[in-house]
């Protein structure tokens, strides 16, 4: 019997502790396919950020920091500056990385760090119960947005990978989706490259993955990912909004 | 090396060069910022990492990952940049992260002032960040000591793993002293626990403060605490002069200590028997030693640059056995050796 397909070295067989239908699951494998096949698993460091993706610690297989809402990129900055021969990348949701960690987020870029960022945006706080977030889309009802995101008073959804783009420091910036199978394949070319770079020591590299919350949304599975592709792709649109590398 | 004359805060950060430190994360605030300075000009040529951090945040949350990572780091701040510190202070200690912070406190609330104080004694004894944690906090009376005790900090966070706080009153980080630096090398531990990247080991490497399993958590708050008894068991430490025949014992720390020491020899002068009691380890407090010495005397004074906060440990010390007063100025005023002199006059006039 022939091996077509097997899990990768880059997960543990801890069980992913995800809600079904969420697709953090599904980003957690194609950032361990990535680490496995550069071979850098043994000497990535992963900075686990607040949100769902908290326990994440437990599902790569290689160290593991765990970060204050928010901090992970100051924490990755600390740990590549000290260890520049490691593989350094945070993976942060949207109110860690659009809300609170704004600040760190900008600066890391700003300074050009040599870090790999995945930043999992699904429109919500998902760990504390489905809570407006910065990328909430006008009109959704989250929890603290009963009445639908009103864009008078709680402001536009913020385009991270555009406003990332914006900064001299960064190297790459692309926003993907895991959506179906094709932007899943696309998903992870971005990741590769954006790990590729911090291998080639290229600077700040940033993926921004539409995700979805199937429980936080109300919506079942197969409408979430209608939804990242209609609703979300719709007002966060794919693509590459910096590659140095293509100047 | 031999006595050279240097400002506080430059050779508190050639303690930290001679100490091991390889790496400095800092965010300017006044009347720390020769520390990040000289640390900018230096640390680099002893192979050390220097980045001025965007915040008091971030700048802890570089500490936190570089010590995670393994490496022998601090940072410094002044009194609102360290209360912008206590999250992450908070989390080193969670996850038991050997640091050094230097805190070269300055007048407050708010903004305050930035001429010296010791308001921050409680922000750094007590602390900010949230949960059962400790941290090491040792106090100099001068440049000359404040950078043995920065050397003596990275031993402690070492042997213990647990951040420790050199508090520095913003006189010590302003003022000239003639200084002699160790330069004798500290060993550094095998941190067997960081996040190195996994290399050849059989076993994953995660530094985390969070345990979700209530059993799991207090085990860990246990664990903490019986480090922290250890450290009191062990590393107390405390100076007295012409303590033992006296009968006013006026018990003060850091800067302010020294011009205790010249009112009490203004009062042996006059006839009075004054001493100075000093710790040197605000935590851990040298309560059983104060106790000891106030045994027999009519009473303790105790003299801060604040409205009295290391008054509360003095009484928890002290017990009730004898009358407790206190003396303080504030807003960056130093008290004179005369002002001590009429205070301890005062209270044994009230008798």
């Amino acid at each position: 019997m022939t091996v077509i397909f097997k899990k990768t070295k880059g997960l543990t067989d801890k069980p992913l502790t995800y809600c079904p239908g969420c697709t953090h699951g599904i980003i957690h494998r194609l950032v361990a396919e990535v680490l496995e096949e550069l071979n850098v698993l043994d000497r990535s460091i992963l900075i686990a950020s607040v949100g769902c993706s908290v326990m994440s610690y437990d599902f790569f297989n290689c160290d593991s920091i765990q970060a204050a809402h928010g901090r992970a990129p100051a924490v990755a900055t600390g740990v590549k500056r000290v260890r520049p021969d490691s593989i350094v990348f945070t993976y942060q949701g949207d109110g860690d990385l659009a809300s609170i960690g704004t600040g760190e987020i900008v600066q890391a870029a700003h300074r050009g760090e040599n870090i790999t960022v995945i930043f999992v945006n699904n429109a919500i706080y998902g760990m504390t119960g489905g809570q407006m977030a910065p990328t909430t889309l006008p009109g959704q009802i989250t929890t603290t947005s009963p009445y639908g995101r009103d864009v008078k008073t709680q402001g536009e959804p913020i385009k991270v990978s555009e406003l990332m783009a914006t900064i001299p420091g960064t190297y790459y910036v692309e926003r993907v989706m895991t959506a179906d199978p094709v932007s899943v394949r696309k998903a992870k070319t971005a990741i590769k490259k954006a790990f590729q770079n911090q291998v080639d020591g290229k600077g700040f590299s940033m993926v921004e993955v539409l995700s979805s919350c199937n429980i936080g949304w109300g919506l079942n599975p197969v409408d979430s990912l209608k939804y990242i592709k209609e609703d979300m792709a719709s007002y966060f649109p794919l693509g590459v909004y910096k590659d140095k590398g293509k100047i | 090396m031999g006595k050279v004359l240097m400002k506080g805060n430059e050779a508190i950060a050639q303690a930290a060069i001679s100490a091991g430190c390889e790496g400095f994360f800092g965010y300017p605030i006044t009347p720390q910022n020769e520390v990040p300075e000289y640390m900018s000009k230096y640390l680099a040529k002893s192979g050390g990492v220097f980045v001025q951090a965007e915040s008091e945040i971030a700048a802890i949350n570089m500490v936190y990952g570089a010590a995670a990572a393994g490496a022998r780091v601090m940072t410094s701040s002044s009194s609102p940049g360290i209360a912008l510190k206590q999250e992450g202070i908070s989390y080193c200690a969670g996850a038991q992260l050997p640091i050094v912070i230097v805190s070269v406190s300055r007048g407050g609330p708010g903004l305050g002032s930035i001429l010296p104080s010791q308001g921050d004694y409680n922000q750094a004894t007590r602390g900010g960040g949230n949960g059962d944690y400790r941290v090491i906090v040792l106090a100099p009376n001068g440049v000359q000591e404040a950078t043995d005790m920065v050397r003596h900090a990275f031993r402690l966070a070492d042997t213990y793993r647990i951040p420790v706080m050199v508090m520095a009153d913003g006189i010590i980080g302003q003022m000239m002293e003639p200084v002699e630096i160790d330069t004798t090398p500290i060993p550094k531990a095998a941190n067997l626990w960081a996040a190195t990247g996994k290399g050849n080991r059989d076993h994953l490497n995660v530094v985390n403060s969070m345990h979700l399993d209530s059993v799991e958590l207090e085990d860990h708050n246990i664990l903490l605490n019986n480090k922290y008894l250890e450290i009191v068991k062990n590393e107390v430490e405390y100076e007295k002069f012409l303590s033992d025949d006296a009968d006013v014992l006026i018990v003060a720390y850091g800067t302010p200590s020294r011009i205790v020491k010249s009112a009490i020899k203004t009062l042996r002068e006059e006839g009075i028997k004054a001493g100075l009691f000093r710790p040197k380890t605000l935590v851990p407090y040298p309560y059983d030693a104060l106790h000891e010495a106030s045994k027999n005397v009519k009473f303790v004074l105790c003299a801060e640059l604040s409205m009295g906060q290391m008054l509360v440990d003095v009484k928890l010390a002290v017990n009730g056995i004898v009358p407790v007063h206190f003396y303080g100025r504030t807003g960056g005023i130093i008290f004179e050796p005369s002002e001590i002199v009429n205070a301890v006059k005062s209270h044994l006039g009230g008798k």
